[in-house]
Order: C-alpha cells, then sequence, then structure tokens
C-alpha cells in the first residue's frame, strides 16, 4: 500500500513537472526519480524531460539507463547508479555522484526496461548532443543520425535544425532529416524533398538510404531510382578519380624507384642489377638516423627524413661509385658481364645488411607531417603519397637542372654520346663515368628514404623493385628521362585501373604481358632514341 | 647421321660421357648392392643430392647452347625449368589417388582444401606417364616458341631480351603463386607417392631417377655436341659474333635463334621433370628471378661455349651451396655473390674454358699432327655487337 502511495507521488511530481515544465527543468533530481517508476509510459516521459531538462549530467544518466546501471534501492526507493564492486555494489547518487557506500545484491532493484524505452533513451541521448554547444558534437550527432535513421528524433532534429547557424551542419542536419522522413511514414512531397536532398549528398551513405527507398512503391521510389542513377554516375567518376590519384602514386614510387636506374642504364647503358640494393641503403639509412634521434634526440624526429636525405645520398653515391671502380670499369662494352657482376654486388650487399641489421623487418617510422589524410571530395589522399608524389617529381626536376645547367651534367651528356671525342676535348671519361654512376646510385639512395615510408624496410626490399624499376626504363625508353616519367606513371595508372577487374596479383601480370608484348612492337621503348647513338 | 656423331664427339668427349656413365653405374650400385656400413657404401642422401646436380647440370647446358652459342643470354630459363617441373608434378599428384590426406579418388588435397568439385580441364590426362612427358617437353618449348616468335623477329636482343625473359619468369611466378591458377599457389605440389607404381621412398627408385638423370645429361651433351658441330651450329655461332652480317649473308636469324631457343627450353623442362620427384616438391619459389640468374653463373663459372663447363659448374657451385648453406649459412650469399663478380672479371672464360685456352696455346707450340678442332671460342665480346 505503501508502496504504490510513493508510485502515486511520484506520477503527481511527474505531472507537475510536465505542467510548469520550463520552471521545473531544472529540477533534475526528481526527473531522475521519476526513472524509477513503474509504469513504462511514465518513466519515458521522464527520459523525454531529461532530454530537454538542460541538465549536463543527463546524458550520463541515461548511458547509465541504456547500461543497466540505474538501480532502485529497495530500502526508501530512490534511483541509484551501482558499480559491482567485490560481493557488494557500490552505490552513488546519479547526476551528483555523491557516494551512498555499498550495499549487497539483494538491496536493489534493476530498473527495468522495455523496447520502447531503448528508443527513447537513444533519441533523446542524439537529440541531446545535437543541441550541444560544440560544433564537434553536433557535427558527430547528426552524422549518427543519419547512420540510425530513427524516426524518434525527428523533433530533435527540427529543434536543433531551427536554432543552427553553422551553414555546414545545417545541410548535415537536414541530411540527417531527410534520411529520418524516408524511414518513417511521411507525406509524398516531404519524401521527395527529402530525396533530393540526398540526391544533392550524392555519397555512398545516400546511396544506401535510397536503395531502401527505390525498393517501394510510388512517385518517391521512382524518383529514389533516378537519384541512385545520378549518385552511381556521380561515384564512379569519383573512383575513377581516386584510381587515378592511387595509380600516380604508384607511378611516383615507380618513378622514384627508376630515375636512378634511367642514369645508370639510360645515360651509361650499364645494367645495374644492384641498384635496387642502392634503394635498399637509402631505407636503412633512414631507419639508422631514427634510431638515433629515437636514442638521443627525440625532439628531432619530425626532421629525420631531412636528415636521412643527403647522408642516404652520401652513402649509396659512394657505395655506387665504388661498384663502378671496382667492379663495372673492367666490363664496359660488355654489358651481360656486368649484369651478373652487378647481381653478383646486389647478394653482398643484401647479405651485408642482413648480416649488420638482422633478416627481419625494421621499423621505419612516419613523422607527424607525414601521416593523416585530407579528402577532396569523395578521394581520400593520404599525406605521405602525397609528399611522395611531390617528392618524386622534385627529384626529377632536379636531375633535369643537373644534366641540363650544370658543368657536370653537360660533360656526362658529351661522355655518353661520343666517349672517344669527349676524352679528346679534356674531359676525364673515366671519372665522369664514376661520378654519374654516383649520381644514379645516390638518387636511388634518397628514393629509399621516400620509400621506406611506405614500404617494408627489409634486406629484401630492393629485390621487390629491381624489375619494375628496368620495366619503367624500358617501357619509357633508354636514354630518356621524359620516357621514364611517362612510363612510370603510365604503369601506374594501367595497374590501378586493373586491379579492380583482375585482382591486384593479376593485374600486375596483365601489366608484365603488356610490357613483354610492348616490347616487340617498339624494341626501344616509348620515346626511342634515334640516330647513331642507339647503335652503339 | 653416325658421320656426324662421329665429328661432334671428339676424344674428350668421349671421356666426358665414359665418366658419367660410370657414375651412373657405379653410385647406384654402391647405394644398393654394398652394405651401410661398408665405408664405400653411398647413402641415399647422397644419391638424391647427386640426381639433383645432374638435372641443374642439364638445365646449365640447356642455357650454355643459347648463351655460350648464340649469345642469347636468357634470365628466364628458370620457368622453363619449373613449367617441366610442374607437369611431372601434376603426374605425380594424379598417381597419389585416394591416398591423399582427404582421400579423395581423383581430386589432389589443396583442390579438395579449395572445395572444387572437379579437376579442372588443364588437369586432365596427366594420370597418364606418357601424356605428362609429352607435356614436359611440349609446355616449356611451346612458351618459349611463342615468346621467342614475338621477340626474335622484333629483334630484341642483348640485354633487352634478358630483361624481359626476368620479367616473363617473374610474372609466372606471380600467376603460379595464386591459388585460383589450379597449380597448388603457395604450397605447390608436394607429398608426391610413386612414379609408374615404384614408391619414391625405396632407394631402388631413387637410384632409378639418378640414372635416369645421367642419361638425360648425356643424351642432352650430345644432341648439343651435334648441335654445334653442324653447319646449323655454325650459323649459330656466326649469329653470336656479328649477327647483322649474318642477316646480310641471306641467313634468317630469327628462325635459328627460335629453333634452339626453343630446344634449350625443351631441355630445360626435362631437367625440372627429372628434378621434382627427386626433391619431392614443386613450388611457385621455382620461377623466381633469382634462381635463373643462379644458373647462369652456373654456366659462368664453368666456362660458356664449352658445354664441359656448365656440367662442371653446375656441380661445383651447388656442392659448394650445399656446403655453405648447411655449415656456414650466412657465408653463402657473400660466397656466391664473389662468385659472380669474380668469375666476371678475372675468369671470364670459365674454369673449362680457361684450361682450354692454355691448353690449346701449349698444344699450337708443339704441334704433333693430331690437334682435336678447337672448341669455339669463348664470347667474351658482346653478345650482340653493333651493326658494323
Amino acid at each position: 500500500m505503501n508502496l504504490s502511495l510513493k508510485s502515486l507521488l511520484t506520477a503527481a511530481w511527474i505531472v507537475l513537472a510536465l505542467a510548469v515544465s520550463p520552471a521545473l527543468a531544472a529540477d533534475a533530481p526528481a526527473l531522475v526519480q521519476a526513472l524509477g517508476a513503474k509504469s513504462f509510459n511514465q518513466k519515458i516521459e521522464a527520459i523525454k524531460q531529461l532530454a530537454t531538462s538542460g541538465e549536463p549530467q543527463a546524458v550520463g544518466v541515461l548511458k547509465a539507463l541504456a547500461a543497466r546501471k540505474l538501480y532502485l534501492r529497495k530500502s526508501d526507493k530512490s534511483v541509484v547508479l551501482a558499480r559491482k564492486s567485490g560481493k557488494q555494489y557500490a552505490l552513488s547518487r546519479p547526476l551528483t555522484g555523491e557516494d551512498l557506500g555499498k550495499a549487497p545484491k539483494s538491496a536493489l532493484k534493476k530498473i527495468g526496461l522495455n523496447n520502447k524505452m531503448r528508443r527513447a533513451i537513444k533519441a533523446a541521448l542524439g537529440a541531446m548532443t545535437l543541441l550541444s554547444p560544440s560544433e564537434e558534437v553536433r557535427a558527430k550527432a547528426a552524422a549518427a543520425v543519419f547512420k540510425s535513421r530513427d524516426p524518434d528524433t525527428l523533433e530533435a532534429l527540427d529543434a536543433a535544425l531551427a536554432k543552427e547557424t553553422k551553414p555546414a551542419l545545417k545541410i548535415a542536419l537536414s541530411e540527417a532529416r531527410a534520411a529520418v522522413i524516408l524511414n518513417m511514414e511521411a507525406a509524398e512531397a516531404d519524401r521527395l524533398a527529402a530525396i533530393a536532398v540526398l540526391k544533392a549528398r550524392g555519397d555512398r551513405d545516400a546511396l544506401s538510404v535510397l536503395k531502401s527507398v527505390a525498393a517501394g512503391k510510388g512517385a518517391p521510389a521512382t524518383a529514389a531510382a533516378e537519384a541512385i542513377r545520378d549518385i552511381e554516375t556521380w561515384l564512379a567518376f569519383w573512383s575513377a578519380g581516386q584510381n587515378i590519384f592511387y595509380g600516380l602514386s604508384l607511378g611516383s614510387v615507380l618513378l622514384l624507384a627508376a630515375i636512378g636506374l634511367a642514369i645508370t642504364f639510360g645515360v651509361m647503358g650499364v645494367i645495374n642489377m644492384a641498384h635496387g640494393e642502392m634503394i635498399m641503403i637509402g631505407a636503412y639509412v633512414t631507419f639508422a638516423v631514427q634510431e638515433l634521434i629515437r636514442s638521443s634526440a627525440p625532439g628531432l624526429f619530425d626532421y629525420s627524413l631531412f636528415i636521412a636525405l643527403p647522408l642516404a645520398f652520401l652513402l649509396a653515391a659512394i657505395v655506387g661509385m665504388a661498384i663502378e671502380q671496382g667492379v663495372i670499369r673492367f666490363l664496359y662494352g660488355r654489358p651481360l658481364e656486368t649484369l651478373l657482376a652487378t647481381w653478383g654486388v646486389s647478394l653482398i650487399l643484401q647479405q651485408a645488411v642482413r648480416s649488420l641489421f638482422g633478416p627481419t623487418n625494421r621499423e621505419v617510422g612516419n613523422p607527424g607531417w607525414m601521416s593523416g589524410y585530407f579528402e577532396l571530395g569523395e578521394i581520400t589522399l593520404t599525406y605521405n603519397r602525397v609528399y611522395i608524389m611531390l617528392f618524386a617529381f622534385a627529384v626529377l626536376a632536379l636531375l633535369f637542372l643537373v644534366l641540363r645547367r650544370t658543368p657536370l651534367g653537360l660533360q656526362m651528356r658529351a661522355v655518353t654520346q661520343n666517349r672517344p671525342m669527349a676524352g679528346s676535348m679534356g674531359i676525364r671519361t673515366g671519372w665522369v663515368d664514376a661520378l654519374t654512376f654516383g649520381l644514379g646510385s645516390g638518387i636511388a639512395g634518397i628514393a629509399g628514404v621516400a620509400l621506406s615510408q611506405i614500404d617494408n624496410v627489409s634486406p629484401n626490399l630492393g629485390q621487390s623493385y629491381i624489375i619494375d624499376s628496368f620495366m619503367v626504363v624500358v617501357f619509357g625508353g633508354v636514354g630518356n628521362l621524359w620516357g621514364t616519367l611517362v612510363g612510370a606513371m603510365t604503369l601506374g595508372v594501367a595497374n590501378k585501373f586493373l586491379e579492380p577487374y583482375a585482382g591486384a596479383v593479376m593485374g600486375k601480370i596483365l601489366v608484365l604481358v603488356f610490357i613483354i608484348l610492348f616490347i616487340q612492337k617498339r624494341p626501344r621503348g616509348l620515346f626511342a632514341l634515334k640516330g647513331r647513338a642507339v647503335e652503339a | 647421321m653416325s658421320g656426324l656423331m662421329l665429328k661432334a664427339l671428339d676424344r674428350y668427349a668421349y671421356l666426358f660421357l665414359a665418366l658419367i656413365a660410370v657414375l651412373a653405374i657405379v653410385v647406384p650400385l654402391l647405394n644398393l648392392a654394398v652394405p651401410e656400413t661398408h665405408p664405400l657404401h653411398v647413402s641415399t642422401y647422397a644419391v638424391t643430392l647427386l640426381g639433383k646436380y645432374l638435372t641443374y647440370a642439364l638445365l646449365a647446358l640447356s642455357i650454355d647452347l643459347i648463351w655460350g652459342y648464340v649469345g642469347i643470354l636468357s634470365l628466364g630459363h628458370g620457368a622453363f625449368f619449373a613449367l617441366g617441373g610442374y607437369a611431372m608434378g601434376m603426374y605425380l599428384m594424379r598417381q597419389i589417388g585416394p591416398r591423399g590426406v582427404y582421400g579423395h579418388p581423383v581430386l589432389p588435397d589443396f583442390m579438395v582444401f579449395l572445395n572444387w568439385k572437379e579437376l579442372p580441364w588443364f588437369w586432365l590426362g596427366f594420370d597418364q606417364f606418357w601424356f605428362a612427358m609429352v607435356m614436359v617437353i611440349a609446355v616449356p618449348a611451346g612458351l618459349a616458341f611463342i615468346f621467342g616468335w614475338f621477340a626474335f623477329r622484333s629483334r630484341v636482343t642483348g640485354v633487352y631480351l634478358s630483361i624481359i625473359t626476368q620479367a616473363l619468369t617473374f610474372a609466372l611466378m606471380l600467376a603460379f603463386f595464386r591459388n585460383n591458377m589450379g597449380f597448388g599457389g603457395n604450397n605447390g605440389l608436394t607429398d608426391f607417392k610413386d612414379i609408374l607404381g615404384f614408391s619414391l621412398r625405396t632407394d631402388g627408385a631413387r637410384a632409378g631417377l639418378f640414372i635416369a638423370s645421367a642419361i638425360a645429361l648425356v643424351l642432352g651433351f650430345v644432341l648439343c655436341r651435334v648441335i654445334i658441330h653442324s653447319r646449323l651450329g655454325q650459323v649459330l655461332v656466326a649469329i653470336r659474333d656479328a649477327e647483322s652480317r649474318t642477316r646480310f649473308l641471306g641467313y634468317r636469324v630469327e628462325s635459328y635463334k627460335l629453333f634452339v631457343f626453343t630446344l634449350s627450353a625443351a631441355m630445360a623442362g626435362v631437367a625440372g621433370a627429372l628434378y621434382v620427384p627427386q626433391v619431392g616438391i614443386i613450388n611457385p619459389g621455382e620461377f623466381a628471378p633469382a634462381n635463373s640468374i643462379e644458373a647462369v653463373i652456373w654456366v659462368a663459372v664453368g666456362g660458356r661455349g664449352t658445354l664441359f663447363g656448365p656440367v662442371v659448374g653446375a656441380v661445383l657451385v651447388n656442392f659448394a651451396k650445399t656446403y655453405f648453406t648447411a655449415a656456414l649459412p650466412n657465408v653463402w650469399l657473400f660466397a656466391l655473390g664473389g662468385l659472380f663478380v669474380a668469375v666476371t672479371l678475372f675468369l671470364p672464360r670459365g674454369i673449362i674454358g680457361t684450361m682450354q685456352h692454355y691448353w690449346h696455346r701449349l698444344r699450337a707450340k708443339a704441334p704433333d699432327g693430331d690437334t682435336p678442332a678447337p672448341p669455339p671460342a669463348p664470347a667474351n665480346a658482346p653478345a650482340n655487337e653493333p651493326a658494323e
């Protein structure tokens, strides 16, 4: 008897609270107490009231309720928050968090939930965050509502839309509202308007909402079908764009790997099978630099790549010149033997690195400014890919500058075109050969710094690039840097466009087969050198 | 034909063939007839190892035929070797029958594992030994014919050809790694039980395979000798030394090249087919470009353009490999790498080539009227000279 009187009193409280809601909205503790009411309708009412009460802790209470952590203390029928602590439950008062001591399980009664209440809680939570003062929270809430498409949030959405001032958030809210409307019974005009809103949004999420509508009947279904067609065309366009980006990104990786080879193979005609190992050396220099920074100057980590670049260039160039002076010099005019000898050098370098650094992958970290991404329409661009692309072009430009505008470049071209004549003009051809080879190797070294950011740094790193690099140079045309650029980009984009249809491995195989066939057609590559130099 | 044979085989060749014949008889005898406790006993492991070397020697011989005599440096001969191996592996897989782990009467284990319901069409017929043997030759030769037909006709030469043969074997490796190619994917073909009804685990079968490898090597050697001592061989050497001149003399260079390339691929295929039952597995790793290049160095070490050399080189290098990878695994790649450099720099003729060189100089100083026909000089000049 006592009990029913008590609940009657609570109900009265609520009625009172409802009647004078704005004035009594601040009386949140009473509303929390009402969550312990017997009738589900009363509880739902209390949830809705809490949602609009403006009480900052209301979110936590509702979440606790949804998580079934709210209990009714049997002794005084008050609503408490209980957390299991050993065999007993630690109690605290909702909203204030005041400690209420401990109680055994038998002294508590869990507050019941039904599905209707769960929906109400969800809607209330969504609505509360929609009105949050923080823009970020509002944006997240709008996105969450868009995903859930819960009809119960419609009121809150309308309220939020009325209050919202930021244009971007207004759009997000109206899109969420459109998604909600399409998920409930609504007038045809409203539904058509909602479809229009989603069509303007035009992404994959909008597509999935529209697809559920298109499955229905009537004017909205046909409108939705039309919107789907539009969006799909649009998305196909974007995905082509994304593929081009991936392709150019792969192309720039190939370009970086091949650009040094374009010098040694293309300009000097030397087959350097150890070229991949120069890339590997660059990557390991990056690793070593980062290790040193980690242990002695952690603050410099963001600059580690800039420190590694010159070191990688120098080390790879020195190793390259040593190879040229020690091995290749004696094999000029015997390209097949050069190929075998440099292959041997590559085995030695690999094993040396394996002995020094171990056979497993070494971790090279991305500096802060390399991680993360930004979105351009529907295209996701990761910073590391973008930077590597820019870097590849910068290296190419630099190389052009060296070849065209420096005395070294002039001598290099002279020796390539006519060795005896260049020699008789006083150019030390042997020295120029060594420098050219050093330049090509050094560029491979700095390519290694960049590639360490996106690939595993292991002794096999170089091996994985050597065939691709040769393909790029041969495809583009030996002795032509533009050919290398076009070759790398073409192969990169072709690879990425084949991937969705044929799979990654099959795509690569198809590209290889394509190159093999292409070489038959144009044995000297895309941009073939013409004239006597070809035969030399 | 017998006249040609006589011309092709000088006393050194007979000596060499006799050596292999003795090996083919003595090694299995010492393995089977001599009791295990006897110091002269040759373990089955050693027989298998030597058999493996002999198949490598045949592969090296096939490379020497095109590199030493026609100047085509193929960096993809491992692909033909592996294709022959796969053809043999498919036959051996079909011989397992219902004895696989899953006990399926027809399908090999990996197909059952992939939930395939029936044998793909390209596996049909491989339960017949003769069909598998035809394929061992036809598949590598067919691929070489198609590849060579395109490559030689459009005059892809020198390092370009080397690089695209490397791309070819690389592409094949990627393809065979795919599970849905139907060749066992990553794991390849293994768990073989028997060949022609003999269990592969018995010493007798091992000895038989060893003898078969020796016979294949002898036949391959004789075939190569006959070819290079025929008019065809003269043209091939002419192509190696001055391709354009030979073409201007009216020879269809590409047809000659295509013929020898195809033949060489078939030889490599046979070597692969003999290799697989002896090592008991074939997987896509055999297509790795590094394997093909390693085979080239066997030829270089022994001496290209000598035919004896590749056999010696293959056995020596692989013996060293077996020893080093067991005893000093870290040193092996240094040694192999050093070998590549040292041979190209200091021993461009290879071991046998250098020996022949000095032998002939010696003989030339003291002529006694019985000079054997000097074997073709090793090609130190670039394989493809510019048009003169």
